[in-house]
């Protein structure tokens, strides 16, 4: 399989998590669809690194799977957070730093 | 035979990422993002990211999404609104995702990299092993594995100071 078909489906990937983050207005499937479009540079990544091939890219995926864990944790616990103070679970709703 | 778990691969992460976005109830959109990673895995697995596939199963669709199955339930079905705060959102949201894809996919194809329209040079035996993944991260990547490493733990620390029990004395909820 040539390396440009993987980084065809890459970008429709990110385009489907895209169109999620637009459509959707819970915070955990916004936190999810923001997953999608992670994964999606994640195989972008891999792939350029099967073509030039070294590892080096697949490095870069490890760390971006580090940094999408840590915006996993801390996302939702901002989500407990505004569970337990009675916050409505809506991102249209939550507007107070809007300019 | 490469082709065919390039589809089945495919066809698992597309299906996976589209029921994420079209299932109402956010625990089913998890239990679909499961399916969407271990899609991926398969296609690391094909480009010879074996250690990247491991990772992607164990850390991913382990770890991170059984913290996702907890929160989902914990917090329960939301109730999405069926109106749409701005007008026409339902169509111009797919509409400039079906652009961005285009887009992309014309600066991908449309680019002078040669070596992206063939398999990708013939490649030493271990590549993307856990061996050389580990030599890499240790000598030429050390500096961005300890930040890592440091970002994990003020993450956990951050993520702790938000969901954790309120400690002000003077919020009557904190006495119970």
């Amino acid at each position: 399989m040539d390396v440009s078909w993987y980084l065809v489906l890459s970008a429709l990937l990110f385009a489907v998590g895209a169109c999620g983050v637009l459509l959707r207005r819970s915070p955990l499937v916004i936190l999810l669809c923001l997953e999608l479009m992670l994964n999606a540079g994640n195989l972008a990544l891999v792939a350029f690194s099967r073509s030039s091939g070294n590892e080096e890219g697949q490095v870069f995926a490890l760390i971006v799977m580090v940094v999408a864990a840590c915006e996993v944790v801390v996302g939702l616990g901002l989500i407990v957070a505004m569970f337990r103070r009675k916050v409505p679970l809506d991102v249209d709703e939550i507007r107070e730093l809007r300019g | 035979m490469v082709e065919v778990a390039f589809f089945a691969g495919a066809i698992g992460a597309l299906g996976g990422a589209i029921a994420v976005i079209a299932l109402r109830n956010p625990f089913y959109s998890v239990l679909a993002l499961i399916v969407h990673l271990i899609s991926l895995a398969g296609l690391f697995l094909l480009l010879h990211a074996e250690f990247i596939a491991a990772a992607q199963i164990v850390v991913y669709a382990g770890a991170v999404m059984v913290l996702y199955l907890f929160v989902a339930a914990y917090v329960g079905a939301v109730e999405e609104p069926i109106w749409e705060p701005i007008p026409g959102q339902r169509v111009i949201g797919p509409l400039l995702a079906a652009a961005l894809f285009i887009e992309v996919s014309i600066a991908v194809v449309g680019t002078s990299l040669a070596s992206i329209d063939t398999e990708g040079p013939t490649i030493k035996a271990g590549f993307g092993s856990p061996g050389e993944i580990g030599r890499l991260l240790l000598e030429r990547f050390l500096v961005a594995f300890e930040a890592a490493s440091m970002l994990l733990l003020i993450a956990a620390v951050g993520a702790i100071v938000l969901a954790g029990r309120n400690r002000n004395p003077s919020d009557p909820k904190s006495a119970a």
